[in-house]
């Protein structure tokens, strides 16, 4: 089962967010989307989703399962997500409605999706919550929201998600808001669901740790676009493009690279372009610039066993 | 849980018994400030103008005693609920209240339930279509009704439902040689009251329609809307689950606000239609100048508010899954 | 809204145009009996609104009812609001068992229902004008209070309450000069509320025959009317259109002031 989607997404007031995006997602695996606010990786979610707020839009072609979902009217849209596609958010409390349990939040994905009622529902409902990792699920499907810790509420979120049987989970930034500890196990719960179900999923994150953990391959986002793909060994060891490697150094040090002179850590200066625009929108903060970063839009040319978008592809690496 | 909601309407009623006093105070002063007592009232109604038997009157009734000695006995018939005799009905106080308490308490809970379901969905649908000319004209409807009087919409629902159309009867709570059996003559109190409660909950819906056009705007753009439909549930569901279902709290929070104002509409709908209840008591006892009357009128409807509190709040913790169990053991936060 | 706001805005320009104007326009006591009973309104042009079941020209009434209505409503409100500012800047600035003991005796105010408190006043003291403003400003004061409580509240703990004190400024002047002008932008909402609140007890007080006998009221108006209002609903209607117009005029206007002034209030979104 693939996924494979190209867009381009507006904003309201014309503002691009993701200037043309070209990612696919195989069953069983894991694709990692990092990149800084800004970079337009939640938009591309939410344009999956078909969650975009009012006013903004997202065109060219996404298809799931040889389907393609991003025309479809808006209450067929509504059947794909939940059966086609789930999507885990970042604020486990934000995605639970807090005056109903838990337990009757996934039950109703059940009854909607899959047809359960009553005893049946609630029964596959426990079965859903303990195998996010929830011990006791059939007294925790009765608590509120507010009851619950966060790694619990994010739990609660996945079976949640999970529970019409997606063939898709889409992630976004699912451990930012949990303490580090509960970010392990979290990290572990969706590595073993995307085997056990055998689920495409797409993460996405700002953390580059994260994704060096879990995902099978990882895409860099930039300014709207994406600047580098591939599987994540070659992304973190080899990086093709200069603006992963400057990521990989602000989270994954291999050695404390500090200056010795000036004893500051590796920075990156600067800020994100906006999307749009001539040349490379990395072109101001690249330390590899050259003329023709500024005039001409790098292409995502293949590199090993990804593609990189750089006319200096893999010299940052020395 | 019914361990704790014992103590919480212990505590409240302990709160309020500062407040009844108060007014019990407040009233004791008022009739004390007002020219003429209650023997001027008696003789005005009886017609003897003796200023002998007025003077025995007042010794009797220890209306020329000082006004502390007077605030002490006052404050005692009080505490007793020995509130008095009252001249405009020829009965005691308490037995005149007490008599009529429960019309009202009909009258009221109905109108305050039907003020807030019509408010709900006229408010839901008003949330829903945000900016439409359907919004605008929901809420134009509700400022009107607000602004008319009630006694005045009553009377005009005569006009027309009554001796126009004739679907409603025209006074009092039930008809004469009515149906005996209780569901006969629970559907003909029903049908009596119909109209006024109607009235009632036309006058005072208003509020209730902004807080639940108010609270789902804002439940409609929360992020467990957003998850919801993520999940691909039907818009009806998440209409009805997720944005409609959380706004009704601060509704319910604000239903009992409104009981002080509407128990005042009531004095004039139950005097257009003739129910005899507290409110229509009320205005016997003051075209009268019922002192008495007027003073117990005056505690019984505070604790009418009162109770009508106790219960919203109790009704509250049970819909508010985060509050149940912390309000049950604190107490009240105004 | 804003739409309402001119709206209402031109109606309580009219409604107070005609009641200042009263005297000049239907002159004498509009109690007396002048024409035939029971005219229709709209079909003779010397009496627009037609005569009651006594021969008294409803438009007279209507005009000089005007009077009543605005002056008891504005003078009540202003009464109820200027008690409630009293109040509760005293209790949000003194604090302690003052503030404890004011928001007491606030909360007894607000719990009594409004209108039988007014109606005990008007029974206890007698059914004059002077009165009946009295009654609806006592009964209506509460929820003044409870707002300029909480603005004072928050405000005092300002700096500059702090930089007052240091300057030696008493702590009366405090008060009242500098915290409360920063707390009175939310009372500006109530002020619709508590006119029309007011202009509707009053009309359900003369409606209930407690105003003054000698003054036409509105709501006197619709009590007159109910005598005959099978046979001339017209009387009842008209006076509380009347009314009705007025209070939700003003609803309006305070409405639209209130988001003018206080763009943070949600409560008008």
């Amino acid at each position: 089962m693939r996924v494979r989607f190209r867009s381009h997404e507006r904003a309201a007031s014309d503002v691009l967010a993701v200037d043309g995006i070209d990612l696919t997602v195989a069953p069983g695996h894991i694709l990692a989307l990092i990149g800084e606010s800004g970079s337009g990786k939640s938009a591309t979610l939410l344009a999956l989703a078909g969650l975009l707020p009012q006013g903004a839009s997202a065109e060219g072609v996404v298809r799931l399962l040889g389907r393609s979902i991003l025309d479809l009217p808006e209450h067929e849209r509504a059947l794909v997500r939940g059966r086609g596609i789930g999507m885990v958010f970042q604020d486990p409390g934000g995605s639970l409605n807090p005056v109903v349990s838990i337990g009757s939040q996934v039950d109703e994905v059940l009854t909607v999706h899959r047809g359960l009622r009553g005893r049946a529902a609630r029964a596959e409902t426990e079965a859903l919550l303990t195998r996010c990792g929830m011990a006791d699920a059939a007294h925790r499907a009765e608590a509120y929201p507010h009851q619950l810790s966060g790694g619990l509420k994010q739990r609660a979120a996945i079976a949640a998600a999970l529970a019409a049987r997606p063939a898709v989970l889409l992630a976004d930034e699912p451990t930012t808001a949990l303490d580090a500890t509960v970010q392990a196990q979290i990290l572990d719960l969706l590595v073993g669901l995307v085997d056990t179900e055998r689920l495409a999923m797409l993460l996405v994150t700002h953390d580059m740790a994260v994704a060096a953990s879990v995902a099978d391959r990882i895409a860099v986002a930039y300014a709207g676009r994406i600047v580098e793909e591939g599987p994540s060994e070659q992304l973190i060891v080899r990086p093709g493009h200069p603006y992963s490697l400057a990521l990989r150094e602000a989270s994954l040090p291999f050695e404390v690279t500090h200056d010795p002179l000036t004893r500051r850590l590796p920075e990156l200066r600067g800020r994100m372009a906006a999307a749009g625009g001539t040349g490379c929108a990395f072109a101001p903060r690249c330390p590899l610039v050259i003329d023709r970063c500024r005039t001409e839009s790098p292409a995502l040319l293949p590199f090993g066993d990804g593609r990189v978008a750089c006319w200096r592809a893999g010299e940052a690496v020395a | 849980m019914a361990r704790g909601t014992g103590s919480f309407i212990l505590r409240r009623l302990v709160h309020a018994v500062p407040v009844i006093l108060i007014v019990a105070v407040g009233v004791f002063l008022l009739l004390a400030a007002a020219p003429g007592d209650a023997v001027d009232a008696y003789l005005a109604q009886t017609g003897s103008g003796d200023t002998g038997f007025a003077a025995q009157l007042r010794q009797q009734w220890g209306l020329d005693e000082s006004l502390p000695v007077r605030f002490l006995m006052y404050m005692e018939s009080v505490v007793t609920l020995d509130l008095g005799w009252s001249v405009a009905v020829s009965a005691p106080v308490t037995e005149a209240i007490l008599v009529r308490l429960p019309s009202t308490i009909l009258l009221m809970t109905s109108a305050i339930l039907l003020a807030a379901v019509l408010g709900s969905v006229l408010g839901a649908v008003a949330a829903m279509r945000r900016g439409s000319p359907l919004d605008g004209t929901i809420t134009t409807i509700g400022l009107a009704l607000n602004a008319m009087p009630g006694f005045w919409l009553g009377l005009i629902f005569i006009v027309v439902f009554v001796v126009g159309l004739g679907w409603f009867p025209l006074a009092g709570m039930s008809t004469i040689d009515g149906p005996t059996d209780p569901v006969g003559h629970a559907l003909d109190i029903a049908w009596h009251l119909a109209l006024p409660v109607i009235t009632l909950a036309l006058t005072y819906m208003a509020l209730y329609m902004r807080l639940m056009r108010g609270a789902m705007i804002e439940t409609r753009a929360s992020d467990w809307v957003r998850a919801a439909r993520a999940r691909g549930l039907p818009s009806g569901r998440i209409v009805r689950g997720h944005i409609a279902r959380p706004a009704l709290l601060p509704v319910v929070t604000m239903l009992g606000l409104q009981a002080g104002a509407m128990l005042g509409g009531s004095v004039v709908i139950e005097t257009v239609f003739a129910i005899p209840g507290l409110g229509s008591l009320a205005y016997i006892a003051v075209s009268r100048r019922d002192l008495p009357l007027v003073a117990g009128v005056v505690l019984a409807g505070t604790v009418l508010v009162i109770v009508i509190n106790i219960v919203v709040d109790l009704a509250y913790a049970r819909l508010d899954p985060r509050v149940a169990d912390e309000r049950v053991r604190s107490g009240p936060n105004r | 809204m804003r739409l309402g706001g001119w709206i209402g805005a031109t109606w309580l320009l009219v409604v107070t145009l005609v009641a200042i104007a009263a005297p000049l326009l239907a002159p004498g006591d509009p109690l007396n009996l002048v024409a035939r009973p029971l005219i229709a309104p709209f079909i003779n042009p010397g009496f627009p609104f037609g005569t009651d079941q006594l021969g008294r020209d409803v438009t007279a009434m209507l005009m000089h009812g005007a009077r009543v209505s605005l002056v008891v409503g504005l003078a009540a409100a202003a009464g109820a609001i200027g008690i409630g500012i009293l109040v509760g800047t005293l209790a949000g600035f003194l604090g302690g068992r003052l503030d404890t003991t004011l928001m007491r005796i606030t909360e007894a105010f607000q719990t009594v229902p409004t209108f039988i408190l007014a109606l005990a006043m008007v029974s206890a003291l007698g059914a004059s004008t002077g009165n009946v403003i009295l009654a609806i400003a006592i009964s209506s004061w509460p929820a003044t209070a409870r707002l300029v409580r909480a603005e004072v509240l928050s405000l005092r703990q300002r700096d500059y309450v702090d930089a007052a004190r240091m300057a030696g400024l008493r702590p009366f002047d405090i008060a009242f000069r500098e915290i409360l002008p920063g707390a009175l932008h939310p009372v500006v909402a109530l002020v619709g509320v508590t006119v029309g609140g007011a202009i509707l007890v009053e009309s359900a007080l003369a409606f209930l025959g407690l105003s003054d006998p000698n003054l036409v009221s509105w709501g006197g108006m619709i009590a007159n009317g109910r005598a005959v209002i099978r046979t001339a609903p017209s009387l009842v209607a008209i006076p509380g259109i009347a009314v009705a117009l007025t209070v939700l005029s003003v609803s309006l206007v305070g409405d639209a002031l209130g988001t003018r002034l206080a763009p943070r209030s949600r409560a008008y979104a």
